[in-house]
């Protein structure tokens, strides 16, 4: 496993980026979704952030990554009581996934040679308290999707078949790219998504110099460039788990709630999640900035990426939804 | 030089630059990602590919239904079971590879998008694509194609035209360190910009492909010369646009020329070079016929679970079939009881073979595996222009049509949904129903009259597929116009401003990816109606003189194929 892209060195995209760095603050958020052409470095991000995020604590060997003895479910038969430090897993779903690996299933291997019934954990398991990434997300097989609504729902992962009866906590962070060319995604799966956001390839001549330099560096001199920004790597890091304390101290003003319910009216959103992960992303924002109190400047720069995905479509709207998000809100925040 | 001797050199010269692809190739698979070569079979592409082996990695075949325990590997079931331990079997995407992969244009969507995953992870395979389309919008996977350096088209080349020039030099040992001079990236992003081409991938695969050019000729640095090459073969298949003589066509936001650099900005240090040479190299290579609308990308029509509304032996849902001996390959999930009703009989026997082994003895043969059978229903949505223009008698034809149509959706139990669109607005005349009764009441009421609301029709009906699919039926639109769309979508009488709306509707129900059947119904095929078919992708049927029959044949014709 090569080491990923920096995430500091990717040029551009802020969008991008600040919805992910949310998202750590905050893993409440729920996911964000990815949309944008071929070759506009939605991967690279997504690695990259596997790389930032700050380590977690787990019981070593726990197939769903427990943080305490006492939380290791049964069947996994631990056999150490030590806890590690390792980076937060980000678990790619491959497109071919099978509901078996996803989810689990009797581990045929030892069934076959010595005829013993054990549960073979799935994705979905190693994905527990980390990220779980689906490239190409608008592909995924409807059955798959799903497995994934139920579970990203209730944030337990139940398997009952084969004989097998088993339930383990599957809490993750969903994080979806996809390019809308190759396919819609179902409204029901755009909605678990708590941000989404669109790429472009970027249109200025030196931004687009930039990206095949520093790509051309992390290609060939892999190591230097690595060096190079680690330091930049770690400031976020750091910026991060300090957004991740003050959050809790982050007021929000009634004038602030009340703004948020006539922007999710104005625009028409369906059901009050749009509501929730506005607040909850606005309140990241101001953790992030090292704010106290939430203004309507944080709502005006996260409500593209929290409602743009939840508004009812419109074939004609050649815009794209985000613009009509932006228009909404400068005609209710003034 | 007269003209079959220009051809003759053009095509000479377009052979010698293949060869120069696959020497960079050769020099550096995984940084270039590989090759994709449209051709049908033939001498000319029996040449290329007997040089392959040339390319310093192991060659795997691969087709497009490949299973994914060939792709990721997996346990080996039989010699598991013969050892009784776990033996795992090498996917293909274990090692570096040469992937080839024969009939690339049907490569499904998430075949690509595996493979794509495979080249992103940067272990040195690479992939060459064998695109066998005929028709030009059969084409490999844009998610592939755009991963790959070089686009080689062998149309017209003979095997004649294909003899190896000599001094193509050997690759060198990789590790040879190539410099890339500090304007480089500027030329080669400032050229791909002024021929259109979006994807960033585009000039670093450039830069790639200068290295290796740089290197296997023995220098350190990258020069002009690698550069020019680098960029006739990798921009001229993705270009958008024949870009003018000078800077000024680039598009307001690409004019900004002024990078941030401790030259000079007049463009003309000492290394640059003049950027016009290589507009003319590549230009010289652009392929015929950029200018007469692009090729249209290929959408996810192949994407989504749903099987056109026929049978789909699954192994997920459905109606269960009984279980069939098979392999374990990941997909199938294993039907245990039926499995143990099969290795019963032989344990006495196996068990004087092995007298030791523990449990029961189970042979991969005893292996059996669910099946089960799901059909999804088909819903014809048909989409019928009542418009004064439509001539009467035609309405009556389209109505024959679609009362011939009812009578074999009733045997092919499909269901059917009339949308009829005249004057300022489209009507669902017809909710989808299976009732012959009503729909021949309906119809027989159908009026005409009026303008040619096109984009009100077809925005009805992309709304009806959608509402269907998430019902669990397979939607088909079937679209029956004269096309002189003269209404557009607010009702306002504006032609321009109706066939606007129109395309982009159409564009919507593409990328919806429902299947469709565009009927001309006008006295003579009208082109702006087989474009707009391109534009829905669905094939387009001219019927000047459409008999009932006649359309119901081509309407069953093209849902068969689908």
């Amino acid at each position: 496993m090569t080491a990923p892209f920096p995430f500091s060195a990717i040029v551009g995209q802020t969008d991008m980026k600040r919805a992910m760095v949310l998202t750590a603050i905050d893993p409440g958020i729920g996911g964000v979704l990815v949309f944008g052409d071929r070759g506009t470095g939605k991967s690279t991000a997504v690695r990259a952030l596997a790389a930032l995020l700050p380590p977690i604590e787990q019981v070593e060997g726990c197939p769903v990554n427990s943080a305490r003895v006492e939380d290791c479910p049964d069947w996994a038969e631990i056999g150490s009581k030590q806890v590690v430090s390792r980076p937060t897993p980000v678990i790619d779903l491959p497109l071919g996934a099978t509901e078996d690996r996803v989810v689990g299933a009797l581990d045929i291997e030892r069934a076959l040679t010595r005829g013993e019934k054990a549960f073979e954990p799935g994705l979905l398991a190693r994905a527990n308290r980390g990220y779980l990434y689906i490239d190409e997300v608008n592909l995924l097989e409807d059955h798959i999707v799903d497995l994934l609504l139920d579970v990203a729902q209730s944030g337990e992962n139940v398997v009952e078949r084969e004989g097998l009866s088993i339930r383990h906590p599957a809490r993750f962070v969903l994080v979806g790219s996809g390019n809308p060319e190759e396919g819609e995604l179902r409204p029901q799966l755009l909605d678990r998504f708590g941000l989404s956001v669109e790429v472009r390839s970027p249109t200025d001549i030196g931004q687009r110099i930039e990206v095949i330099r520093r790509r051309d560096s992390y290609e060939n001199t892999r190591d230097a460039f690595l060096t190079r920004w680690q330091a930049e790597d770690a400031k976020t890091r750091d910026r991060i788990l300090a957004a991740r304390q003050a959050l809790t101290e982050v007021r929000t003003p009634k004038t602030i709630l009340r703004d948020c319910a006539e922007l999710c009216v104005a625009l028409g959103s369906d059901g009050l999640r749009g509501e929730l992960t506005l607040l909850r992303t606005a309140r990241a924002l101001a953790a992030w900035e090292g704010r106290k109190t939430v203004t309507r400047k944080h709502l005006r720069s996260v409500a593209p990426m929290a409602l743009s995905h939840r508004l009812r479509r419109d074939p004609l709207d050649e815009a794209g939804s985000g613009t009509r998000v932006t228009r909404t809100v400068e005609s209710v925040l003034g | 030089m007269s003209a079959p001797a220009r051809d003759a050199a053009r095509k000479g010269e377009g052979a010698a630059l293949i060869w120069t692809a696959l020497a960079c190739l050769a020099q550096d698979p995984g940084g270039l990602g590989g090759m994709v070569i449209r051709a049908r079979t033939g001498p000319a592409r029996d040449a290329l590919l007997s040089a392959l082996p040339r390319l310093p990695l192991p060659i795997r075949k691969i087709h497009p239904t490949i299973s994914d325990d060939q792709l990721f590997g997996g346990i080996n079931i039989s010699a598991t079971l013969a050892a009784s331990q776990v033996i795992e079997n090498d996917g293909l995407f274990s090692h570096p590879r040469i992937i080839l992969a024969t009939m690339a244009e049907r490569i499904p969507t998430d075949l690509a998008a595996k493979l794509a995953q495979h080249l992103d992870a940067a272990i040195g395979s690479a992939l060459i694509l064998l695109d066998e389309g005929a028709e030009p919008d059969e084409r490999a996977p844009k998610a592939l194609t755009d991963r790959l350096a070089f686009h080689v088209d062998l149309d017209g080349l003979r095997i004649a035209d294909m003899t190896v020039p000599a001094g193509t030099p050997p690759p060198v040992p990789a590790g040879t360190d190539v410099k890339i001079p500090y304007k480089s990236p500027e030329i080669l992003v400032s050229l791909a910009a002024r021929f259109g081409i979006d994807s960033l991938r585009a000039p670093l695969l450039a830069l790639s492909c200068a290295r290796a050019h740089a290197a296997m000729n023995g220098r350190t640095k990258v020069t002009d010369d690698d550069l020019t090459t680098a960029a006739t073969l990798v921009y001229p298949s993705r270009a958008t646009r024949i870009p003018e003589d000078a800077a000024e066509d680039l598009p307001a936001p690409l004019q900004d020329q002024s990078v941030p650099d401790d030259a000079g900005n007049d463009g003309t240090t000492g290394e640059a070079i003049p950027a016009e040479m290589m507009v003319e190299a590549v230009k010289a290579l652009l392929p015929p016929g950029l200018l007469d609308g692009l090729v249209p990308a290929g959408t996810g029509r192949r994407s989504g679970g749903s099987g056109a509304g026929q049978k789909r032996k699954g192994n997920r849902r459905g109606r269960p079939l009984p279980s069939r001996s098979g392999r374990l390959d990941g997909r199938a999930r294993i039907d245990l009881v039926a499995t143990l009703r099969a290795a019963a009989p032989w344990q006495p026997l196996r068990r004087r073979t092995q007298p030791d082994a523990p449990g029961l003895l189970i042979r991969s043969s005893d292996i059996r595996l669910r099946r089960f059978e799901e059909t999804s229903d088909r819903l014809l949505i048909f989409t019928v222009d009542a418009s004064g223009s439509a001539a009467v008698s035609r309405l009556g034809e389209a109505k024959g049509a679609v009362e011939l149509l009812l009578g074999e959706a009733y045997a092919r139990r499909d269901h059917v949904a009339l949308i009829a669109f005249r004057g300022e607005e489209a009507d669902l005349l017809l909710p989808p129903t299976r009732s012959l009764v009503q729909t021949k009441r309906r119809l027989a009421a159908l009026p005409g009259g009026g303008g040619t609301p096109l984009a009100a029709g077809l925005k009805a009906a992309a709304e009806l597929s959608l509402l269907s699919r998430s019902k669990g039926l397979t939607p088909t639109v079937v679209l029956m116009t004269d096309g002189r769309a003269n209404i557009a979508l607010d009702g306002t009488p504006d032609r321009q401003r109706a066939a606007q709306d129109s395309e982009t509707l159409a564009t919507a129900l593409r990328l919806q990816s429902v299947p469709g059947l565009m009927i001309d119904m006008s006295n003579r095929p009208q082109p702006a109606l087989k474009s707009l078919a391109a534009t829905l992708g669905a094939p387009y049927l001219p019927l000047p003189r459409a008999d009932a029959a006649r359309v119901s044949a081509a309407v069953t014709g093209a849902l068969s194929e689908a």
